[in-house]
């Protein structure tokens, strides 16, 4: 039974000595820990390398009621932690070989932590999500209809597509104006942003574009601010999503090196 | 058009969304594209999955690759990877 566990890292805070929320627990229903090292606090639990080992991992990642699990057992760590103290969320399935190793690490990277912990510190993300708005889809559904007379079916065809395909770019070209302005306006009041790719439409479920996936750190005391802000962006047209507060995920970044 | 505002209050009253109440797509952003990618002594990482076959794979990829720090918003943001990305850093 020697080799057979792993540890999963979920998080790193800095060791306040704050207490372990009660009966928190991980991925696979693990029981979470704390190692405290370098003045910081990693959040980590055991798991049976034969399901979180290398080859395991590589079947499961396919599974996608597998990958809703741990995604949602990570985040809710990583939640209970956030709640408590500035955290540096971990990319989801970092699998330490034992505790020794995990360590190390916040021993060799103390300063690069401390660092992306004051990055972090009494901030929160937002997500600000844009899609087209149903008038620019009825521009670009309607489009082709009536065209003038023609003198040949395939000409009137031609003209149709050609007259569908310019309204498509028109109404694209407006919607991602409009996501710029709504980007360019919410960067403005965060310390940092950044824009995930546009999510797929099997994914998200819906069929209208996603023109915006943004990501904000946003100063605690800014919150409200914010939401006005988006609120006003909102009244200009377009539908706008907001989902958070979020843990830092999107701005937990490690300077390698030292870089500024 | 309160709805926002009063979303906003109450999530903040709430605290954070509950993890079960989260969409997976969005989660999925921030867990494959986001999080502290460390390397070293590790058994493994995501970053060294090589994920063959699978349908979540270009899911995984397209949420990976293709997220982009706000300095490269051009036409190279295709090409860039998704470990190298990195926020945005304002003033």
């Amino acid at each position: 039974m020697t080799g057979d566990t792993g540890t999963y890292l979920y998080a790193v805070a800095r060791d306040v000595g704050a207490a372990m929320p009660e009966g928190l627990a991980g991925v696979a229903g693990s029981p979470v820990r704390v190692i405290t090292a370098a003045g910081l606090a990693a959040y980590v639990s055991t798991v049976p390398l034969d399901r979180f080992g290398e080859e395991p991992l590589r079947r499961s990642m396919e599974d996608l009621d597998w990958l809703d699990a741990t995604a949602r057992a990570h985040h809710h760590v990583v939640e209970a932690v956030a709640r408590g103290a500035p955290t540096v969320p971990v990319r989801l399935v970092t699998v330490y070989s034992a505790d020794a190793q995990v360590r190390s690490l916040l021993d060799e990277r103390r300063d690069d932590f401390d660092q992306a912990l004051s990055r972090v510190a009494g901030r929160e993300e937002w997500g600000v999500k844009v899609y087209a708005g149903p008038a620019e889809q009825g521009v670009a559904e309607g489009a082709g209809q009536g065209g003038e007379a023609a003198a040949s079916p395939g000409t009137a065809y031609l003209k149709r597509r050609q007259a569908s395909m310019r309204t498509r770019e028109e109404a694209w070209r407006l919607a991602t104006a409009r996501a710029e302005h709504v980007h360019d306006v919410l960067r403005s009041i965060a310390v940092a942003s950044m824009r995930h790719r546009a999510q797929d439409p099997q994914l998200s479920g819906r069929e209208d574009w996603m023109v915006l996936n943004g990501a904000y750190l946003v100063d605690r005391d800014r919150a409200p601010e914010f939401a006005r802000a988006l609120e006003e962006l909102r009244a200009q047209g377009g539908e706008v999503e907001l989902t958070g507060p979020w843990a830092p995920y999107s701005f937990a970044v490690l300077d390698e090196g030292g870089a500024p | 058009m309160t709805f926002e505002e009063t979303r906003g209050a109450v999530l903040a009253a709430e605290g954070r969304l509950p993890s079960e109440r989260v969409a997976l797509v969005d989660l999925l952003d921030r867990l494959l594209a986001g999080g502290v990618v460390l390397s070293g002594d590790l058994v493994l990482s995501i970053a060294d999955i090589d994920l063959v076959r699978i349908s979540i794979r270009a899911l995984i990829t397209s949420i990976r690759e293709s997220s982009t720090p706000d300095d490269y918003d051009g036409p190279d943001a295709y090409d860039m990877p998704g470990e190298g990305g990195r926020p945005d850093e304002h003033g």
